[in-house]
């Protein structure tokens, strides 16, 4: 058994610890907002937040998080960055396709957490990772600098 | 083409009835999953449905139902719109649903069939929908009216509400719901006048935004059914290639693993989850035997190809006496360019949900194709269609990928051997290296020009597969493929002589087919890039030769002026740095110009600095989409034309994710800039026309660089 902490709830699963914790949180705790892309850490479609850092779920084992804490998107909206980043998301429609945006947000929720007032040069380098075939480049980055100049949003606006 | 008659769209539900429909709150804001999968009901027996795309409960609740698919083109927001306009509803009242597979209700009337794809889905619905909105409120207001004891006229319709105007009664459309359902189909309704739209030509809000930001948007591969279990696969190597036999010892060892199902020309590994079946899939020693395209790599397939580029093919436009014309030209230029393979490469992996039953088969999946889908499925299980249910989902990319329904077929096969309902999932690896690809093209072009550097004359031979044969067999008429020469046939400029030919050369190896931009991608690309040659022999400016040439095309003319001053055509660049100009015109209807900025370092690495795009697409729906659906192709059009390219190498594909198959990234991305042009001209399409253009603009810049002229894609390889 290995305990798994996501989205504040401790889960107690049967699976090879080697098993990257990407297909714990879809195929065994049925949470599909994170995506599979590339199976190699190449995408960023499956990124979610370890202890409040940007991962690749992808590849990392779920033997090898025990005691921290996996944030996905279906709680990002709790946290405040991740609030404003999925206000910014709406208020430009920045999504097309949509598949990598789970992905996006997560990394940009992480960027914001830690640096409130990314550079381009930042952005680049949190973004660089997240490949989105639709091409919503443009609007991400114009998201986040929304995000990052938005007044704090309160929890009741963290339902969408 | 065929057309689909007024009457297949206005149609009583009971044919919808008869069908399973997919529920999907796609406008949903609330945090919890809203997907609903099931049996949604045809109407209630007191619910109004006048036709195929609209449902309103006695509760009042609005139902449309999406004809086109949404893979991210926004179809979802823009289908809705034009029936919302006419129906006099709002966006926040309605609720979406995916439409299940019938060619007789939601053909597109440009394949006659059920499809999204070749960026038509505006132009083919933009009447047929309004028409249906306008329908439908005709007999709203027609029951409240009644209700009243009032003339027609004297009621208008908004936002759901019909309002008897000198008295200021209103009925709710859901209270007129039962009595409207009792009333006559009308045979002609009145469309709005455009200057009366309130909704059509606004930037509008996507209405799959809420959902794509919090992770409740449903993919194919989102799909969890009670019992199922997670299917991955390997496709033999070389394609035609069979298995010959597998050790299924250390494969079943692996936790997790369920079963190994063999077909002839793959396996697939069935277990719990996604893991254990990859780790299967690794762990399962398989023997192939390769078949006949073993030994064959990309020369080999170029040097067909190129053969064929020195015969005849079937000449699909003529103006004048091409031969004689050019045979006594000052000046002649010749060329010839490559297009490589290309894999489309969605963000969402092929997958497929089947679960296969003793009475029966259902079907999970995302696909352009709906109808298609259903097909296949019942083909591989041999039950008849009405016993194959499909639900459709959101597409995690299509690009034309989803046009193609091999994954579908496959997964059908797999499950057709499972008692449980089966999830097969491709890997990135699979994906890329079992894509149906965008062809391998070869053409040779020439011009003549006079003493003076006017082009008098234009040949163009197209030598590759004629997808259109294979793919939509009516429309491959007089063998001419309508996409291989889709850009080409509709060439712009005023030149008097002017010859277009296809030679069809199947491709022997790799399945192709369509990719974003179809056949117009690949010829832009050979045309543009070619103007730019002739423009360099003249010694005139790239943007002045184009526009001489463009007296009988004003709109073309218009954009060309607009892209030149807002990209500052002419101003002078650092060292290094180059602007090229490309125009683009095709069957979508929907003109293009484009200024791309690149900087080409020492090493030889392109970056692009701008993009500057002014379109002319007609009426626009929403120009936020348009926007948006031209950034898409720029940047779709960016990572193909300086990287994409999939080789061969003893019959395999040497491509096989992300490392190896470059695709632009943030880091990468220029910023875009997109100026929309406003007439009443019919709608054009605008999914694929960004990435058509980008190809030769990038070209055509590093020639202004460099002084390189690159033939063949990618550029970056060129340099």
């Amino acid at each position: 058994m290995v305990g798994l902490n996501v989205n504040g709830k401790v889960h107690q699963i049967d699976v090879p610890s080697d098993m990257p914790v990407l297909w714990v949180l879809r195929d065994v705790l049925g949470m599909t907002g994170t995506k599979f892309g590339c199976g190699m850490a190449l995408c960023g479609a499956c990124t979610v937040q370890l202890d409040g850092q940007a991962i690749r779920s992808c590849v990392t084992p779920v033997g090898a998080v025990a005691g921290k804490a996996i944030t996905t998107i279906e709680a990002i909206g709790d946290t405040p960055a991740g609030r404003k980043v999925q206000a910014a998301w709406i208020a430009l429609d920045v999504p097309q396709c949509g598949y990598c945006q789970s992905g996006q947000i997560m990394s940009a929720s992480a960027l914001l957490a830690s640096n409130a007032h990314p550079a381009d040069a930042d952005i680049d380098a949190a973004m660089a990772g997240n490949i989105c075939r639709c091409g919503t480049y443009g609007r991400i980055r114009a998201a986040i600098k929304e995000a990052a100049q938005a007044a704090p949003i309160s929890e009741k606006g963290a339902t969408r | 083409m065929t057309t689909v008659s007024r009457r297949a769209f206005v149609t009583v539900l009971a044919a919808v009835g008869g069908g399973l429909l997919v529920g999907y709150r796609v406008g949903d804001e609330r945090r919890v999953a809203t997907a609903t999968i099931g049996s949604a009901s045809a109407a209630t027996p007191r619910g109004f449905a006048p036709n195929a795309f609209i449902r309103i409960g006695p509760d009042g609740g609005i139902t449309l139902i999406m004809p086109q698919v949404e893979m991210g083109q926004g179809t979802y927001t823009s289908m809705p719109m034009l029936l919302a306009e006419e129906l006099e509803v709002v966006p926040d009242q309605i609720r979406l649903e995916h439409a299940p597979p019938d060619n007789k209700l939601y053909a597109n009337q440009f394949f006659g069939e059920q499809m999204t794809g070749a960026s038509s889905s505006v132009r083919a619905f933009y009447e047929p929908l309004r028409r249906a909105g306008a329908t439908a409120r005709a007999m709203l207001v027609a029951a409240a009216a009644a209700s009243w004891n009032v003339d027609p006229g004297s009621c208008r319709a908004q936002k759901g509400v019909v309002t008897h105007t000198p008295s200021g009664r209103t009925l709710t459309y859901g209270v007129l719901a039962a009595k409207a359902a009792a009333l006559p189909v009308p045979d002609k309704v009145t469309l709005k006048d455009p200057k009366d739209f309130s909704l059509l030509g606004t930037p509008a809000k996507r209405l799959d935004t809420p959902s794509k930001v919090n992770g409740t948007a449903q993919y194919g591969i989102d799909v969890r059914l009670p019992g199922m279990l997670i299917a991955t696969v390997a496709a033999s190597p070389v394609l035609g290639g069979k298995v010959t036999g597998i050790d299924e010892q250390k494969a079943k060892a692996v936790p997790g693993v369920r079963q190994i199902v063999q077909l002839d020309d793959a396996v697939a590994v069935v277990a719990d989850h996604m893991w254990a079946a990859k780790q299967g899939l690794a762990a399962l020693a398989v023997r192939w035997d390769d078949g006949p395209n073993a030994k064959l790599s990309t020369a080999d397939i170029v040097q067909g190809l190129a053969k064929a580029s020195e015969t005849a093919g079937v000449t699909a436009r003529k103006d004048g006496d091409p031969v004689s014309v050019l045979a006594g030209a000052a000046t002649k230029v010749e060329a010839v360019y490559e297009s490589p393979f290309l894999a489309h490469v969605t963000m969402e992996p092929m997958n497929c949900t089947v679960h296969v039953r003793k009475d029966g088969c259902e079907v999970w999946t995302g696909s352009q194709v709906l109808s298609r889908a259903q097909a296949t499925a019942a083909a591989v299980t041999g039950f008849p269609l009405e016993k194959v249910v499909v639900h459709n989902h959101l597409l995690g990319g299509g690009f034309g990928r989803r046009l193609e329904v091999d994954y579908v077929t496959q997964a059908v096969r797999i499950a057709k051997q499972v008692d449980a309902p089966l999830k097969v999932v491709w890997t990135r690896e699979e994906d890329v290296q079992h894509d149906v690809y965008r062809p391998y093209y070869y053409d040779r072009i020439a011009a003549g020009l006079d003493p003076r550097g006017t082009p008098v004359v234009w040949t163009h031979r197209i030598v590759g597969p004629a997808i259109v044969a294979r793919f939509l067999p009516p429309a491959f008429k007089d063998g001419i493929d309508i996409d291989a020469v889709d850009g080409a046939v509709q060439l712009l400029y005023d030149i008097p002589a002017i010859q277009v030919e296809h030679v069809r050369h199947e491709e022997p190896v790799l399945n192709t087919g369509f990719w974003r931009g179809v056949g117009v991608t690949h010829n832009n690309f050979v045309i543009e890039s070619f103007v730019d040659e002739l423009a360099a022999t003249s010694k005139q400016d790239p943007v002045a030769f184009r526009r001489a040439l463009l007296g009988k095309s004003p709109r073309a003319m218009a954009l060309l002026d607009v892209a030149a001053k807002e990209a500052g055509w002419g101003k002078p660049l650092p060292r290094g740095h180059g602007r090229g100009v490309a125009l683009l015109y095709s069957g979508w209807g929907t003109y293009l110009a484009q200024v791309a900025e690149v900087e080409v370092a020492g090493s030889g690495d392109v970056r692009v600095h701008r993009i500057v795009c002014a379109v002319d697409c007609g009426r626009i729906v929403n120009p936020d989409i348009v926007r948006a659906q031209i950034e898409s192709g720029v940047v779709y059009g960016i990572s193909a034309a300086l990287w994409g390219e999939v080789t061969l190498k003893n019959g395999r594909v040497e491509q096989s994710n992300f490392h190896n198959y470059r695709v632009l990234r943030m880091n990468e991305a220029p910023p875009i800039d997109v100026h929309l042009v406003r007439n009443n001209e019919a709608p054009g399409g605008i999914g694929e026309p960004g990435t058509a253009v980008t190809a030769p603009s990038l070209g055509n810049a590093i020639f202004a660089a460099t002084g390189k002229r690159i033939r063949k894609l990618p550029l970056q390889t060129g340099l």
